[in-house]
């Protein structure tokens, strides 16, 4: 009998054993988790995203653990919407469905600023070629500096659905996405300053002409995708989610399946996506050198990204005589809207009566469009150069 | 391919690809609010 009490006692204090001897991994997972708790609590950074992948990895580091394993819940959310990129794609349908294009169609030329807010992605995939990544695992880090979540999740799972990264990595980059993606307001507004001179910050341009007619708003999101089905279809899934939240916005005849892309269907998405990308946090394959080599680069996409908005707008201030304001170019990234509030603010830094909102909201959607562009255009250079099939 | 070779390719076809592509997306859009201007009347959408 006292045997039996002191083996089922031993059952109970497995786990304990474990973390004991070995457990140091766990522990120092279970510390990053509480970290994102913090951040998302009590400092209001990406809450949506950083709980409930907070909650993923402190379920997937406890000893013992069994979420992330065979039938595990977490296990059967990944295979449900992340493994099939799923998850990432209906994020899209409630972006696009909340996202206003109108200040872009008024102003159609700061579309320009959002293909020059990827020279990021470009510069960090050379980068991380020459620090020694795989072709792959440069591609995904390099996607960081789309400077969006579901875009970087969708390629890099891709290859980790190929077996060309590990699934682990899949992780670290989610988190340095939306980790830097928070710190845009940090990142931006030095670089910004230091770009330009007081001068060049107090440029005041003329009021983006609002009006713009629906046929045209309606037209544009389905231009758009068929644009992008035809120059790179790889793309498609995530150029065509992103359009379709779009298209029901703006036809205004599914007012219901709107509310239900912007609400319901992209906080679900949210929550499992979170979940499942905490779960691929397990201590042992995430606590390694390229995760932190992932985070540096990561910042280094996020800071070029920017470098290269402003250096077109200040290419465009001198080209136009000084009628651009370059601190626009820095909006030309994905962060909605966040990156057109800095421009804003900076804006009005150098010059009270400065309005550069509605251009840095028309640079900021057209950040949107080109970082997801520039996704769909590297994945068809990466199919026509055969690395993925 | 080497890793360089890759990388050049990637950033010359790729950040190309998408500064041609965003330019004619502008080409389009220009060409859709100049058939289309502020005051033409668009259908109503239905509510649901």
């Amino acid at each position: 009998m006292l045997d039996a009490i002191l083996e089922a006692l031993k059952g109970l204090g497995a786990g304990a054993q474990f973390l004991y001897t070995h457990g140091g991994p766990n522990i120092v997972m279970l510390l990053i988790a509480g970290v994102m708790f913090y951040l998302a609590v009590a400092k209001d950074v990406e809450p949506l995203l950083l709980l409930p992948i907070g909650f993923g990895c402190l379920l997937s580091n406890l000893p013992l653990s069994e979420l992330m394993g065979h039938d595990g819940v977490l296990r059967t959310l990944y295979d449900m919407g992340i493994g099939n990129e799923l998850f990432p794609l209906l994020i899209f349908v409630g972006i696009g469905s909340m996202t206003d294009f109108t200040p872009l169609l008024a102003e159609p030329k700061l579309l320009l600023f959002g293909a020059a807010g990827q020279l990021g992605i470009f510069l960090t995939l050379l980068l991380a070629l020459a620090l020694g990544f795989s072709k792959e695992a440069a591609v995904s880090v390099a996607a960081i500096g789309a400077c969006d979540g579901p875009t970087v999740i969708y390629v890099s799972n891709m290859f980790a659905d190929l077996g060309k990264i590990d699934t682990a990595m899949v992780g670290a980059l989610a988190v340095a996405a939306y980790s830097y993606m928070a710190l845009v307001p940090i990142i931006q507004p030095p670089i910004m300053r230091l770009l330009t001179t007081k001068k060049e910050r107090e440029t005041k341009m003329p009021p983006v002409r609002g009006k713009v007619s629906k046929t045209a708003l309606i037209a544009f999101p389905i231009i758009v995708t068929a644009i992008t089905g035809i120059i790179a279809p790889k793309g498609l899934p995530l150029m065509g989610m992103i359009m379709l939240g779009n298209f029901m916005k703006v036809s205004g005849a599914v007012t219901r399946l709107c509310k239900a892309s912007e609400n319901e269907i992209a906080n679900i998405s949210t929550l499992f996506l979170g979940l499942a990308i905490g779960g691929t946090m397990a201590g042992g394959e995430f606590l390694k050198m390229q995760t932190l080599m992932v985070f540096g680069l990561g910042l280094v996409a996020i800071v070029t990204d920017t470098v290269g908005g402003v250096l077109l707008g200040k290419l465009w201030y001198y080209l136009s005589g000084g009628k651009v304001n370059p601190l626009v170019g820095a909006a030309g990234i994905s962060a909605y809207p966040m990156a057109a509030r800095l421009v804003q603010t900076e804006g009005q830094k150098a010059n009270k009566h400065n309005f550069l909102l509605m251009h840095a909201m028309g640079a900021n959607t057209g950040g949107q469009i080109g970082s997801v562009m520039a996704a769909a255009i590297m994945l068809a250079v990466l199919k026509g150069l055969g690395v993925i099939p | 391919m080497s890793q360089l070779t890759f990388g050049l390719t990637m950033l010359v076809v790729g950040m190309g690809g998408t500064l041609l592509t965003l330019w004619l997306l502008t080409l389009l859009i220009r060409g859709l609010t100049a058939i289309f201007p502020p005051d033409h009347g668009g259908p109503e959408g239905k509510k649901d």
